[in-house]
């Protein structure tokens, strides 16, 4: 068990994993599966119970001490230094060669042993900000099998990766289970639980709903015990009338943060009570999109209207208030002021008009009535309205985050990745809250990765490769092959010649 | 480092204000502590030299007032950095704009044939812009140039120190003071009143618990205290809200830099009545505000006791050196142990250590 104050993260959760399976620990946020594992990772003390390997008590009381007892743990978020090389990384916190002097021969070769034997293809000089969030998670797992590991807690490990790098994912996963290593896979996506576990252990409010094997399950039941009710996978798309043009961007360039192109030349339409979904590999230019659009960066040529009107480099403050919304993709490194009340998070774009204040002063009474309507509106889930941000889960965090952004009707939203790392329960409501700003006759840009995601609720389809527009298409009938080839380079030439003219 | 298998380490998600009091008091007792082993060195039973410091800084009349007028620059001083760290500012630079708002001040008194009872509000207005000026310079280095606000404050000091001395020994040098390197004195007009039979400047006292007062509402209650706490929170998230990085940079830079300012304006007008070596003003107040501040958790009220709490230890020094026989120097020792354990004591706040014996 493992109390934080004021919440019981972890309760009388009796987990039992057997040697050579994939156990899935399956639970929305703050369900307790990343404390759980953390409990077994040595980075949090249990407050009471414990744990037996092989039968025998053991207590954890560091990450190093887990290593000895062959526990090895994938993070959600990497711990590696990113000047280092891949073999300098592997080793590091490790007593190896021999005085003060390094031997990386030894170290090398071992690591092309573990590479060649599962599959985990890695230069181990290369440096590891030159990998690909892939690679990077390689070097992790190599890490922990280069100690070791018996046991390897993966935590979250596909919300960072590509499709394909799934697919490899997986099949290293079977190889190491094969070779007799047992794996625990956090997760909150019910097609991975189905795809690749033996066993899954469905958590919430701290506490186990169901261990069973996964054979015997399906998705619906899945979620159901996850969520603790019924949920609905398609959502209902109403008909809206699409309105007026809201959005008109004009051959938009501009520089990444390292000064090289990022947009180039990218031109669409955007209506009111219209999603345009912008879909991509990441790294083609959405973020940098998201970013010229709402005024955090320079375009370095072409034009932007909002309702007629040029915003082109204006300031995010001007945007803002010209009524644009933006729910940003890093929501905690820019969504929010983590130390910061809810409360106080809540007017952090409307601080200086009224009611919010008054002359130079902030008026208390009415930002704690907004924070609370908001409280109750967005289901935020917290002691109260003073407690500070950083304390909220994922899932709470962005609806913070939504309900300041659409406070106050705007007339463009800009969501990046609105859902990403959110459980499903906050997944849907993120999703229905969009679809009602539509209805409402909102413009928004859904920037995303998932791309179920995008097709389920826009209507429109922008693809973006390489800082260009490689087509718009309806999402109505798209073909998901299609945008796959757009995704890789191909143009639609035909889809952006018609928006042209409709333009 | 390798940690014993019985010690346990785990972030807290929030410290309760009790705990904050509680390692802060914790901490400075800890000082206390290894300050006595200097005492002892010298051959002094530390205890009883915290009773001579006691009884000298807070015991008679005389003490009491001294420690009060020691206590007004760094009530000034700190009550700006509480501002300035708020927003992540790390100004280390206040000992050089209190000498340049002393100069500012002085110039005035001086040299501008102001007619009496305007004398002295000039003074302070000019030493206030003297030392948001000089607090100002490094914040646009660091806002438009990326320069770390450490060295440039910290070297501005130097600068402004070299200047005053370059002005009591060459310009400014006073035709009466038969050859040393002050100015004359200050006309009747621009002295400070002072508390019947003390060196307590009153007037610089109120306005030094007044500002606090201000600051705190500043902080809490008004739309330019959200943004600092913004931008000093995350700054990230302020560019997001289009809070201006700059703006409010210059704004805890002009507070900072001019309350630093007041105090250097307070102490020549209230105490010296004319600008003499920079040691002779300051010796440190500049640098002993940032452990008031850090001591206070940037909170502007609780500056009022924390700046008083290290006054007694300023007054301590003079106290030990009159009746032990101690170098006065000993008191920077005892400052830097507290700042020493002070910051030492954050890993208390930040996370929790608990013990387990349990047998493996």
């Amino acid at each position: 068990m493992k109390r934080f104050p004021g919440v019981v993260a972890s309760d009388g959760v009796n987990l039992g994993v057997r040697q050579g399976e994939i156990h899935c620990l399956l639970g929305e946020n703050g369900a307790g599966k990343t404390t759980l594992m953390r409990v077994l990772y040595g980075l949090y003390q249990p407050d009471a119970g414990e744990i037996l390997l092989n039968g025998k008590p053991i207590q954890i009381s560091s990450p190093r001490a887990a290593l000895t007892h062959h526990i090895g743990m994938v993070h959600q978020h990497f711990r590696l230094v990113p000047t280092l090389s891949v073999e300098e990384n592997i080793i590091l916190g490790l007593d190896e060669g021999t005085g003060p002097f390094l031997n990386l021969r030894k170290t090398r070769k071992k690591i092309r042993e573990i590479s060649e034997e599962y599959g985990l293809p890695i230069d181990p000089q290369a440096k590891v900000w030159q990998l690909t969030v892939g690679q990077q998670q390689r070097v992790e797992i190599i890490k922990a099998l280069y100690r070791d590991a018996s046991i390897l807690i993966m935590d979250e490990p596909t919300s960072v990766l590509t499709l394909q790098e799934v697919d490899q994912l997986f099949a290293t996963l079977r190889t190491l289970v094969d070779d007799g290593l047992t794996i625990i896979f956090i997760t909150h996506k019910l097609n991975e639980v189905m795809e690749i576990s033996d066993q899954v252990t469905v958590l919430r409010h701290g506490k186990v709903v169901a261990t069973l094997p996964t054979s015997q399950t399906d998705k619906p039941s899945l979620a159901k015990s996850m969520v603790g009710r019924e949920v609905v996978f398609r959502l209902e798309k109403s008909v809206v009338k699409r309105g007026e043009r809201l959005l008109q961007v004009d051959t938009l360039h501009a520089l990444n943060d390292r000064g090289l192109p990022a947009i180039r030349g990218v031109s669409f339409d955007l209506y009111g009570g219209e999603i345009l979904g912008v879909a991509g590999v990441s790294g083609n230019g959405q973020a940098e999109l998201a970013e010229v659009l709402t005024g955090l960066r320079k375009a370095t040529s072409g034009r932007i209207f909002l309702g007629g009107k040029d915003i082109t480099n204006r300031s995010a403050r001007e945007i803002t208030d010209a009524g644009v919304a933006h729910v940003p993709a890093e929501r905690i490194r820019m969504g929010i002021v983590p130390a910061l009340s809810i409360r106080e998070n809540l007017i952090l774009k409307s601080y200086r008009h009224p009611p919010f204040s008054r002359l130079c002063f902030l008026n208390r009474k009415e930002s704690d009535a907004k924070a609370r309507r908001a409280m109750e509106d967005y289901q935020i889930a917290a002691p109260s309205d003073e407690t500070a941000t950083k304390l909220l889960s994922g899932g709470n965090i962005q609806r913070v985050v939504l309900a300041r952004e659409l406070s106050g009707d705007p007339r463009l939203i800009i969501a990046a990745h609105p859902t990403y790392g959110l459980d499903v329960g906050a997944t849907e409501q993120v999703r229905q809250v969009l679809l009602k700003q539509r209805e409402r006759g909102a413009a928004v840009l859904l920037i995303s990765e998932d791309l179920e995601e995008i097709m389920t609720i826009s209507d429109r389809i922008l693809v973006l490769f390489n800082g260009d527009v490689m087509g718009i298409i309806d999402a109505d009938g798209a073909d998901v092959e299609q945008i796959g080839l757009m995704m890789a380079g191909t143009r639609h030439e035909g889809a952006v010649g018609e928006e042209t003219r409709v333009a | 480092m390798k940690k014993p298998a019985w010690l346990n380490v785990e972030r807290r998600p929030a410290a309760s204000g009790r705990l904050v009091f509680a390692v802060s008091i914790i901490a400075i007792l800890a000082a206390l502590v290894v300050a006595g082993i200097f005492f002892q060195i010298y051959g002094v039973s530390p205890v009883r030299a915290y009773q001579v410091i006691l009884k000298g800084a807070l015991g008679s009349w005389l003490g009491l007032t001294e420690t009060v007028r020691r206590a007004i620059p760094l009530l000034l001083i700190g009550v700006g950095l509480t501002i300035a760290f708020r927003a992540l500012f790390w100004n280390i630079g206040a000992e050089g704009q209190l000498l340049m708002g002393a100069i500012a001040a002085a110039g005035v008194a001086l040299f501008s044939g102001l007619p009496g009872p305007l004398l002295l509000p000039v003074m302070f207005i000019a030493g206030f812009a003297g030392g948001a000026a000089w607090g100002l310079i490094p914040a646009v280095l660091k806002v438009k140039l990326g320069i770390n606000d450490v060295i440039t404050t910290l070297m501005m000091n130097y600068i402004a120190i070299y200047l005053m001395e370059w002005l009591i020994h060459g310009p400014w040098k006073g035709p009466t003071a038969r050859g040393f390197a002050y100015t004359d004195q200050f006309p009747r007009a621009a002295w400070l009143p002072t508390l019947y039979g003390t060196r307590i400047h009153w007037p610089t006292l109120v306005l030094g618990l007044l500002l606090a007062l201000v600051m705190y509402i500043l902080v809490t209650r008004t739309r330019s205290g959200f943004e600092i706490r913004v931008v000093g929170e995350n700054p990230d998230a302020a560019r997001f809200a289009g809070i201006s990085q700059l703006k409010t940079t210059l704004l805890v830079m002009f507070i900072a830099g001019g309350f630093a300012g007041l105090a250097g304006v307070g102490e020549v007008a209230g105490i010296h009545h004319k600008l003499l070596g920079p040691l002779n003003i300051s010796m440190g107040y500049g640098y002993t505000a940032i452990i008031v501040a850090w001591l206070a958790r940037r909170n502007p009220l609780a500056v009022i006791i924390t700046s008083f709490l290290f006054a007694i230890i300023i007054s301590g020094g003079d106290v030990i050196k009159v009746s032990l026989g101690l170098p006065f120097q000993l008191i920077n020792v005892f400052n830097g142990l507290i700042l020493f354990f002070l910051i030492g004591s954050e890993v208390f706040i930040r996370y929790k250590a608990s013990f387990s014996f349990r047998r493996q």
